[in-house]
């Protein structure tokens, strides 16, 4: 390219505001437009998360498996026969386990993407780029831990022979969506909040081992409702996203309960409300992720 | 900048605006309590005494076109690196807006973002892909990428294995190849070998020549006389001057040596004075012969002509053999020129009261630029009785442009065979 085809390409672009170009109405559309124009970028950083978390270790990404495989054992094993939350709950593994997946995906999304933007001040203090790729690449992931715990899932039911029947493994989407849009809107607000006071990353573990025990993963839902009572502390307890999800995975991927135990009535009317909150959150959390972010390079 | 400036900009034929700042101001606030805690308890109204606010920035206005190569200069503090930043988008302003146009590419640290335990073939396509290239954009260059970073077989080894010199080599190698049409460079060219060091300069020269435009944070003045068109000088977050750089030069010299006075004042201040027993220089003055210059006054004079430095020493106890020494130094406080009555075989005579001595430089052909004179008396058996440093300045022009701290008239001819 020659000094004057330069220029006159120059002349030709538009003088864009640095600051503006992510404020205003349209800001959470732009700071999209952006984020999709950095999407390669955003798949090499999810490699590099990935890569580099289990480089230079013998068994590499077979500790991605070991993990929820031992809580599952302890779990099973604690939960279920010392403590006999089984009884009631045939194939209390798979049970077990999905809520499980359900829960990690969640509680992996929030942990790493509040830490991502601390975790990766060296960039964000030299170069400019759309910050939300950040908790969003981790969302990506965890997303890929989610999917061979999700193979270990499906594997289990081929081998005790209780495959997730039609229609309702369809579950599985609705339940998707609201931990990815809720993991998402928290990841994007505490990874900004985080900068300011690093507080939030306790906080946060603190929050999402609370989440673990309100969610009717390691016992059922009725045994909840038979405590709690009809009523809002029983709807309140429902409606939480990762309560709701981890119920739609267990619809989904545990069929030996059917008929046996209880779900909350219109649990996928629940689910579609919980994601079109879940949309909403996600949305306000970049207004704010954009408005704190202008500071952010100063304050890492 | 002026508005005139703004409308000449958009004028065919002159490169277009590819920055402009307007009354761009940044505040920073330092805060001395960091946890939920520690902020819970000094919430309100206490909360106010743990906030420090200062002005890294203050209501800057310039604009600059396509192709200029322009210098930020101004003491650690100045807002240098901040104005940058925020031409790059890295940090927002407080009020005030930025506007660019094309790609721009921050250099503001070698390999940010590049991960250790990543080999150097994935830290080449993170690396580039964050400054804004294409996975096929940087499978097409990455041969260039790797024939400049010159680090062969290493491509494939996890990065924490380099040397310090592969890794910048290869940072500078992906960075150059981005193709930008603003170049923001923070200080990385101080970091190399020589050879290295060389290698980013006929960069810098090369995307000179292609158009490109540079905003350069350079301490070394030396480079920014000779790669810029423009400096800023910034002071205290305001712009000091704009302009051409051989102008701009001298101007920071001179608030460099302001500021060191004033912190030296301070310190005597502090320490409190020396004992009067001891003989004191009490002035150092340079001028020409027939012009002397008053104490605290800073003579230009040219290359070539005759300079006297006079030093006034004070002493209230007589003392007969001693000796007095002069140096002349840079900028860079590398030592030009120095003399000593033991050297010139000069006999001076008992010190008492009050003795002026003057030291007649002939012809010296300085280079262009300020100078610094140190004077010392020292007792016959070699110890220092009185040091002052830096005690009188003056300037050098030369007739013709020329570098480094000799001047001499020079020309050149050719033979072709």
């Amino acid at each position: 390219m020659t000094v004057s085809q330069r220029y006159a390409r120059l002349r030709d672009l538009p003088l864009e505001s640095v600051a503006g170009r992510r404020r205003g109405v349209f800001g959470g559309w732009k700071s999209l437009v952006e984020i999709f124009r950095h999407r390669e970028m955003l798949g090499l950083l999810v490699r590099r998360d990935i890569k580099a978390r289990y480089k230079d270790s013998a068994l590499g990404f077979v500790w991605t498996l070991i993990r929820p495989l031992t809580q599952l054992a302890i779990f099973w094993l604690v939960i279920g026969q010392f403590l006999g939350a089984e009884r009631g709950i045939p194939d209390f593994a798979i049970y077990v386990f999905a809520g499980l997946t359900a829960y990690g995906l969640f509680s992996e999304i929030v942990s790493s993407g509040t830490a991502s933007v601390v975790g990766n001040a060296g960039l964000i203090k030299k170069v400019y780029l759309p910050r939300e790729v950040f908790p969003i690449a981790s969302v990506g992931s965890a997303l890929f831990n989610f999917s061979i715990q999700f193979a270990i899932l499906v594997l289990a039911t081929i081998v005790l022979g209780v495959f997730p029947t039609f229609p309702d493994i369809l579950y599985l989407l609705p339940s998707l969506a609201v931990l990815l849009l809720f993991g998402t809107a928290l990841g994007i607000l505490m990874s900004a909040v985080n900068v300011y006071l690093r507080d939030m990353q306790y906080l946060i573990e603190v929050v999402l081992l609370i989440a673990l025990w309100a969610s009717p993963i390691l016992y059922a839902w009725e045994m909840a409702r038979d405590f709690l009572g009809e009523g809002l502390l029983l709807e309140i307890y429902t409606n939480n996203p990762v309560t709701l999800a981890a119920l739609g995975f267990q619809q989904a991927m545990w069929n030996s309960g059917d008929g046996v135990v209880d779900y909350p009535a219109d649990l996928l009317e629940r689910l579609g409300i919980a994601a079109l909150v879940g949309l909403v959150a996600v949305i306000l959390a970049q207004r704010v992720f954009a408005r704190l972010e202008s500071n952010f390079a100063q304050e890492l | 900048m002026t508005d005139t400036a703004h409308a000449s900009a958009t004028a065919p034929g002159v490169p277009p605006e590819v920055v402009v700042v307007k009354n761009v101001s940044k505040r920073f606030v330092l805060r001395k309590d960091n946890s939920l805690k520690e902020r819970l308890v000094t919430l309100g109204r206490l909360g106010r005494k743990h906030r420090e606010e200062f002005w890294a920035l203050n209501d800057i206005n310039l604009s600059i076109n396509a192709g200029t190569t322009i210098g930020l200069i101004g003491h650690n503090g100045s807002g240098k690196s901040t104005l940058l930043k925020v031409i790059g988008g890295i940090i927002g302003p407080s009020s005030g807006t930025v506007a660019t146009r094309g790609r721009i590419a921050a250099l503001l640290e070698l390999g940010a973002g590049f991960h250790p335990d990543l080999t150097g073939r994935e830290n080449v396509y993170l690396n580039a892909s964050i400054l804004g290239m294409s996975r096929r954009e940087t499978d097409e260059k990455f041969d260039q990428i790797l024939l400049f970073a010159g680090i062969g077989d290493f491509i494939d080894t996890q990065v924490k294995f380099y040397s310090s010199g592969m890794y910048v080599r290869l940072a500078f190698a992906v960075a150059v190849h981005t193709d930008p049409d603003i170049l923001l460079v923070d200080e990385v060219l101080a970091v190399g070998d020589e050879a290295f060091q060389r290698k980013c300069l006929d960069t810098i020269r090369r995307f000179q020549q292609e158009g490109r435009t540079i905003v350069l944070v350079t301490h070394s003045l030396g480079q920014v006389q000779e790669f810029c068109d423009r400096a800023i000088l910034l002071e205290r977050g305001n712009v000091a001057f704009d302009g051409p750089p051989e102008q701009a030069v001298p101007r920071f010299r001179d608030l460099l040596e302001e500021n060191r006075k004033a912190e030296e004042s301070a310190v005597a201040v502090v320490t409190g004075v020396e004992s009067t027993a001891a003989p004191h220089i009490t002035a150092v003055c340079v001028g020409t012969p027939g012009s002397p210059a008053a104490p605290g006054e800073e003579a230009t004079v040219e290359s070539g002509a005759n300079i006297d430095v006079s030093v006034t020493i004070a002493a209230t106890e007589a003392l007969s053999s001693w000796m007095l020494g002069i140096q002349i130094n840079n900028v860079h406080g590398q030592a030009v020129f120095g003399v000593g009555s033991d050297l010139l075989n000069t006999d001076l005579p008992e010190l008492l009261g009050e003795v002026t001595v003057t030291t007649t430089l002939s012809n010296p052909m300085f280079g262009e630029g300020k100078y610094f004179v140190d004077a010392s008396v020292i007792a016959a058996d070699g110890t220092h009785l009185a040091d002052v440093t830096q005690a009188a300045s003056f300037n050098v022009v030369t007739p013709r442009r020329s570098r480094g701290t000799l001047f001499a008239d020079a020309r050149m001819t050719v033979e072709t065979a």
